[in-house]
């Protein structure tokens, strides 16, 4: 955590950066997790965490946005209203229209769901008094990854049966036979298998990655800027934390785009499985 | 907890918790968004779609309807014209029988007046004739008898004579 290193700057020690930065906390911390520093624990450190708990407020803050906003809509909207058709409509007719097409609508709730859950909790990275981005913590990740693989693939066997849909996910129409022993292997891996990891590698490794590089240019600027001996670091030091603010910007927009690019890649699928051929 | 420990690095979830709060969280809000945000939304595009179709709608009805209003009055306006142009031509007709009507029966009063005068002149010069035929006799008559110093009265060759007489005045007054 920034303000664990915050703490040790005061000592004038180097800070250490590193994935341990990304470790949950319990909000109540049990006695065998506290004399064990976090090598032991009972369940409540488990499942009460500050990282369970941001996902449950990010879940809230959507929730309760989209109840409001979309609370008695009017033919003619109001202020509220029409922000909340802006976002709604960012995601049924530029993602599910644009890529589903046929009967989107269908899948608009679960575009939205995604699409809103993932940039709320991407945000939190660049929010003060969060400034934790939830999906840089990759269980949650996965579980969501795991749900839009269970969703294209349900919706594929849906329409057209268990055998047909996995016929028409791996031997696509017009290849020569003998070339079908390299072909169907290679279709189970990209259809099958690296759709839902690399969904989830992409959105966790942008928002790990992005918070790590900031903390980096933070911390380490500071410890420059306060603790170093050089006039040539200090100097370092403070460019880091300017360009900090730039990384922060970019943080932002990455933010926006991993949710986006998640939210459209799971239509994708969907509408990849729902393709007569592809 | 150290991740990098492990052989999936930080990949593998740090407790399987984020995973299950993950998965409850995200199907919670897929059912919100599915029992009733989508729904609200989507009731109010098919109002909002209904309401601009039923406005076009109506705009061209009221169309269709001034146009309509407006050939109608044309109709009725051009019938009226018709039936004025009749009127006045009916009134001419009828204008000019009633002078004719009007001259003929002074025509025929005229005559009758003018023919009443006549049979009147003539009953008034017959009976004139008549009473001077009578009067002058009598005193032609007389006048000879005084000449002559006889009564010619009871003689019928003195009538004769003053019959003779008259007819030659009568002869030479036509």
């Amino acid at each position: 955590m920034a303000g664990l290193h915050a703490i040790t700057l005061l000592d004038g020690e180097v800070p250490t950066f590193g994935v341990d930065a990304f470790n949950s906390a319990p909000l109540f911390p049990s006695e065998i997790w506290e004399e064990s520093h976090g090598a032991e624990y009972t369940w409540t450190d488990i499942w009460f965490t500050n990282h369970i708990c941001l996902a449950i407020i990010g879940a809230i803050v959507v929730i309760a946005f989209w109840l409001i906003v979309t609370h008695k809509p009017q033919v003619v909207p109001g202020k509220r209203q029409w922000m909340g058709e802006y976002l709604y409509n960012i995601v049924r007719n530029s993602i599910a229209r644009e890529v589903i097409g046929e009967n989107y609508q269908k899948y608009v709730p679960w575009l939205l769901a995604l699409f809103s859950f993932i940039v709320v909790n991407n945000f939190f990275g660049e929010f003060f008094l969060i400034m934790f981005p939830t999906f840089s913590k990759v269980g949650f990740v996965w579980a969501l990854a795991i749900l839009s693989w269970i969703l294209y693939n349900a919706v594929g066997i849906k329409r057209f049966g268990l055998l047909h849909y996995l016929k028409k996910m791996t031997v696509p129409p017009g290849v020569p036979k003998a070339l079908l022993i390299l072909i169907i292997p290679l279709e189970v891996l990209s259809n099958f298998i690296t759709r839902p990891i690399t969904l989830a590698l992409r959105l966790f490794a942008n928002l790990f990655a992005g918070h790590l590089v900031v903390m980096v240019f933070v911390t380490g600027g500071a410890w420059l800027l306060v603790y170093s001996q050089n006039i040539v670091y200090h100097v370092a030091g403070g460019v880091s934390i300017l360009v900090s603010f730039g990384v922060l910007a970019l943080e932002l927009l990455v933010a926006f785009l991993q949710a986006y690019i998640f939210t459209v890649l799971t239509a994708q699928y969907v509408s990849s499985a729902l393709a007569e051929e592809h | 907890m150290i991740p990098l420990e492990s052989p999936l690095g930080p990949l593998l979830p740090e407790h399987i918790s984020e995973l299950v709060v993950g998965t409850v969280l995200f199907v919670i809000i897929l059912v919100v968004m599915w029992k009733v945000v989508s729904p609200r939304m989507e009731k109010m595009y098919t109002e909002r779609a209904n309401d601009i179709r039923g406005g076009i709608e109506r705009a061209d009805k009221a169309q269709a309807e001034a146009q309509e209003a407006l050939a109608a009055y044309q109709a009725k306006l051009a019938t009226a014209q018709d039936e004025a142009q009749k009127i006045r031509e009916a009134a001419k007709a009828s204008g000019a029988q009633v002078a004719e009507e009007i001259k003929a029966q002074a025509e025929q009063d005229a005559q009758r007046i003018v023919a009443t005068a006549h049979t009147q002149v003539e009953a008034e010069k017959a009976h004139v004739v008549d009473e001077l035929r009578r009067d002058i006799g009598g005193m032609a008559t007389t006048l000879a008898s005084k000449i002559v110093g006889e009564t010619l009265d009871d003689d019928a060759r003195v009538k004769k004579t003053v019959d003779d007489f008259i007819a030659s005045l009568e002869k030479e007054t036509v």
